[in-house]
């Protein structure tokens, strides 16, 4: 892990885009067994009341906690991870060509929310847009030596 | 039928253990980004002083899911899947799981409250090895949507 010394509270530890395709969600669904019809059918996800298919919320959260996992150096250091979801990410297909053209993207901004070097702890704040919402809130991961 | 209230403090087991795969972590590695070689190479992960490749952060979200879907799927439970909505998400971990893990998951219905015409439940799932030591606890809050929504 990080000489976490050299780390002060309110410091950007990473800003990233992530983006989002139709191919992304099928992906996510053949590997979480997730195959709720909302993520994957415009018919069904507008029947339930939705404005189109949405990505998996549990996707969002595991592509968000990647980039922090490859900051810390080593995933195990992660002993908690927690997020709510505030609002939907929207996933169109795309207009022609391969369903793998991105057609919505996150944007993460993760801060060190707190962190204690003597006792090898850390707490990352993490920021989470589609746009102009705020799709994850109160996202916060630990890390421990 | 609306959200049956009663089934707070209730509980629901895997039928048998979820056996951790490398395939399956690495589909799971490249599904969600998660590039770093630990989930690929046991040699990389051994670097790290892990006995196997260890799976991302998230991953424990298969075994819960399972775990969860007996007590969404029970009858009794009064729940219409399509009315849900992912509230929140945590996981807490004593240690990462390890490919060649066994593991059981047990989903606690911790709470079960109307919230106007919706309904919030919280449940708890209790992720062990074959030893029955803990691995990840894993807390999930979904919203039943009423029929006025």
């Amino acid at each position: 892990m990080n000489d976490l010394t050299t780390l002060s509270v309110g410091d950007t530890i990473l800003t990233e885009e992530i983006p989002l395709s139709r191919a992304s969600l099928i992906d996510y669904a053949a590997a979480s067994g997730d195959h709720n019809p909302i993520h994957w059918s415009e018919r069904f996800a507008t029947e339930v009341g939705l404005d189109g298919v949405i990505a998996h919320g549990m996707l969002s959260m595991a592509l968000v906690v990647a980039p922090i996992a490859d900051w810390l150096g080593d995933p195990g250091a992660i002993v908690d991870y927690r997020t709510r979801f505030s609002a939907p990410v929207l996933v169109p297909d795309a207009e022609s060509g391969s369903p793998a053209t991105p057609t919505a993207s996150l944007t993460l901004e993760a801060k060190i929310g707190a962190v204690d070097a003597e006792a090898g702890t850390l707490r990352i704040d993490a920021t989470v847009r589609a746009g102009e919402s705020e799709v994850l809130s109160r996202t916060q991961i630990r890390a421990a030596r | 039928m609306p959200v049956n209230t009663d089934k707070q403090g209730a509980s629901y087991s895997l039928p048998r253990p979820y056996e951790v795969s490398r395939e399956a972590i690495a589909e799971f590695a490249h599904a969600t980004g998660a590039g770093a070689s630990c989930h690929f190479d046991a040699e990389a992960a051994a670097a790290l002083g892990y006995a196997d490749v260890i799976a991302p952060t998230t991953f424990a979200v298969i075994i819960a899911q399972k775990s969860e879907s007996a007590y969404i799927t029970d009858p009794e439970s009064g729940i219409d899947f399509s009315k849900v909505v992912h509230g929140s998400e945590q996981f807490s971990f004593t240690r990462p799981i390890v490919a060649g893990d066994r593991l059981r998951a047990t989903t606690h219905v911790d709470g079960v409250r109307a919230a106007g015409t919706n309904a919030m439940i919280t449940t708890r799932t209790e992720i062990t090895d074959d030893a029955e030591a803990p691995v990840v606890t894993v807390t999930s809050t979904i919203v039943v949507r009423g029929d006025a929504a």
